[in-house]
């Protein structure tokens, strides 16, 4: 176990990289500290996977350097770092039985063959996997598959941390929530460092203590799922986190009047404040859940037209429009649904400013 | 639905079976019938049951025959398999290097058999041959005209040489099949070079394998055109296959009746031990499930 630093990481695949659009991750400087459960969120081809293959050093970074409890590995390959990676799909040994499979990072580390069965049963007992431990791999289900690839991190004593690379993608969707609350379960009784990366925000939020948000080969946020919700650094986490994502519209200020075409939008004076320093393009921001809708005309609230309904069960999803643009509120399901017309209003707590994408907030 | 309806399904697949017939069983029955009767020409020919089965499976010199055919496929099959899965392991992965060595692999696969029969000739020849001369200023006398231990050395070097390429393309087929994750794993799992191949190349590569030894041991068992232009079955009867002494039989002593009984019996060689191997190469690594 160990806490992981990466130091003014920089990765490019290409060799002789010019501008920044040739780097695959662009600035990375963080550390994760030994014990967390990280998730690593972010779309298809943002850089998760390239980040997580230079931690276990399958990649080696075009610039920085990356330290396990202070010591530098960045030039060392997987083998000699301690560290362990899941796969999205499951890698198995097929002509070996689950023992053996287990067993193999053990016996290619030279372990007594008496410490490796111990460590075998240990982490069959922990993963479900006694019943099978005798059976070939290769006629196995997809999560058993699954758990075995990652019993063949747990089962070393010495590794710092272990990579999860989507490692749910091929599970059935049933088997999934038990083969995650089995990861948490792992995390609390055996303290190790996890990182895990997905796209898929949910697992992010419930698996991970901490969830990064990667766009385009940087780490735009990092905090509690509560932390990115509330208040998203950049516009895209207030878009990517929360379903439907965050709703954002272009504004001019006026005082501490945000104007959206000809509407005016009261703001927090001390965020308004902010932005007029700002620079680059206003855009205001809102969840979706604190748009207020009123059914009638209400103090502050703007008329807005109701274009589509959508019932979701638990809360329905309104879409409206507001000056030409489409915002979406979302309302517990007992709510009553206003017919063609509705006024909402932004509660200036829950109002958002970005500037350049970047959140308006007090340096620091 | 009417069962007699659905039989009009059967058109559908008569295709296939006319030009399975016209192409297999049509001339095997041929053969058959070769087999089980003493034919003298058109409207005279004699029922005699399994004379020639008795007489061909009795005759000393098609055993010799069958154990120098054993002999030479077993040779054949130990050195081009392990030969063809190692330069496909050593073979570039990517890049311009990839085609260059696909085609120069490729070339002795294009080359006809006779012509490759006529190459080795040359190329081995005492007095004018690269190879055979350079062994022969060397000081070692090297003739495959003259010594059976060196027209077998000939022998196999060509059909090595000649065959060796198509193993090689197939181990390198299903190397390239294997997904980067599965080296990605042994790398974590800090598995060495030896036990990468053992446990995921080797693996992955069964069911190409398992063409390949069931192709190199079928044509090697059936080989005709080359050693019958390289040596002529010579010297004496050394390198007399299977196929050689059968076209002497039929062609040479045209005895169509015990050609046909020979032809009958070396088909099912073929067949019972294409299935032994592929029995056992399906079956390998698959036995203590429990």
């Amino acid at each position: 176990m160990a806490q992981i630093e990466l130091n003014e990481i920089a990765h490019s695949y290409i060799a002789n990289p010019k501008g920044p659009a040739d780097y695959a991750l662009k600035r990375i400087h963080h550390i994760w500290e030994d014990g967390g459960a990280y998730a690593l969120l972010g779309p298809s081809g943002c850089g998760k996977t390239t980040l997580l293959n230079i931690i276990s050093g399958l990649l080696t970074p075009s610039e920085g350097r990356v330290l396990y409890d202070g010591w530098e590995v960045t030039g060392l390959p997987p083998e000699k770092r301690n560290i362990a990676q899941v796969f999205q799909f499951p890698v198995l040994y097929d002509t070996m039985t689950v023992y053996d499979n287990l067993a193999f990072p053990l016996r290619n580390r030279k372990i007594a063959e008496n410490e490796v069965d111990s460590r075998v049963l240990e982490v069959a007992d922990i993963l479900d996997l006694t019943p099978d431990l005798k059976k070939k791999a290769a006629g196995l289900t997809a999560d058993a598959k699954q758990k075995i690839s990652l019993g063949r991190g747990l089962v070393r004593s010495d590794v710092a941390a272990i990579l999860f690379d989507e490692p749910l993608t091929v599970i059935d969707p049933h088997l999934k929530w038990h083969l995650r609350r089995k990861l948490k379960e792992i995390h609390d009784q055996l303290q190790l460092t996890l990182i895990y990366v997905t796209h898929d925000q949910v697992e992010a939020m419930t698996f991970a203590d901490k969830v990064m948000v990667m766009f385009e080969g940087e780490i735009v946020q990092v905090g509690t799922p509560e932390e990115l919700f509330e208040n998203p650094n950049h516009t895209f986490v207030g878009y990517f986190i929360g379903s439907p994502g965050m709703n954002f519209l272009p504004c001019t200020l006026v005082g501490n009047v945000a104007r959206v075409g000809g509407t005016s939008i009261i703001l927090d004076d001390e965020v308004a404040a902010l932005g007029r320093k700002a620079k680059g393009a206003l855009e205001l921001g809102i969840r979706p859940m604190y748009l207020e809708v009123h059914g009638r005309a209400v103090n502050g609230g703007i008329p807005v037209r109701i274009k589509a309904v959508e019932d979701q069960g638990t809360f329905k999803i309104l879409t409206l429009t507001l000056e030409g643009q489409v915002v979406r509120a979302r309302l517990p399901e007992d709510k009553a649904v206003p017919d063609d017309m509705a006024w909402v209003r932004f509660p200036p707590e829950r109002t958002k400013l970005f500037a350049d994408g970047r959140l308006v907030k007090r340096a620091g | 639905m009417e069962k007699w309806e659905n039989n009009k399904a059967w058109f559908l697949i008569l295709p296939v079976f006319i030009i399975v017939a016209f192409s297999a069983i049509i001339p095997l029955m041929t053969v058959v019938n070769y087999s089980v009767q003493d034919i003298f020409g058109p409207g005279q020919r004699v029922f005699v049951g399994t004379e020639w089965f008795e007489e061909v499976l009795s005759d000393k010199r098609l055993h010799d025959a069958l154990w120098r055919q054993f002999l030479f496929s077993g040779l054949v099959l130990l050195i081009e398999i392990p030969l063809g899965i190692l330069i496909a392991l050593m073979m570039p992965k990517r890049g311009w290097g990839v085609s260059v060595c696909l085609v120069t692999l490729a070339l002795p696969l294009l080359i006809p058999w006779n012509v490759i029969g006529t190459i080795w000739i040359i190329f081995t020849r005492p007095d004018i041959g690269l190879l055979g001369a350079a062994i022969n200023s060397f000081g070692v006398a090297f003739d495959h005209t003259a010594a059976p231990m060196d027209a077998w050395i000939t022998l196999i070097l060509m059909e090595v040489w000649h065959w060796t390429p198509l193993v090689t393309l197939l181990a390198y087929a299903g190397l390239r099949a294997i997904p980067e994750a599965y080296y990605q794993a042994a790398k974590i799992d800090g598995a060495s070079a030896w036990a990468t191949f053992r446990y995921i190349q080797l693996p992955k590569m069964r069911g190409v394998l398992t063409i390949a030894v069931l192709l190199r041991f079928m044509d090697s068992f059936l080989i005709y055109a080359e050693p019958f232009v390289l040596t002529g079955g010579g010297p004496g009867n050394s390198t007399t296959f299977l196929s050689i002494y059968l076209v002497k039989i039929a062609v040479g002593q045209f005895d169509l009746g015990p050609a046909a009984a020979f032809s009958l019996v070396y088909f099912l060689v073929v067949l019972l031990f294409s299935w032994l191997f592929y029995q056992a190469l399906q079956n390998v690594g698959k036995g203590r499930e429990g």
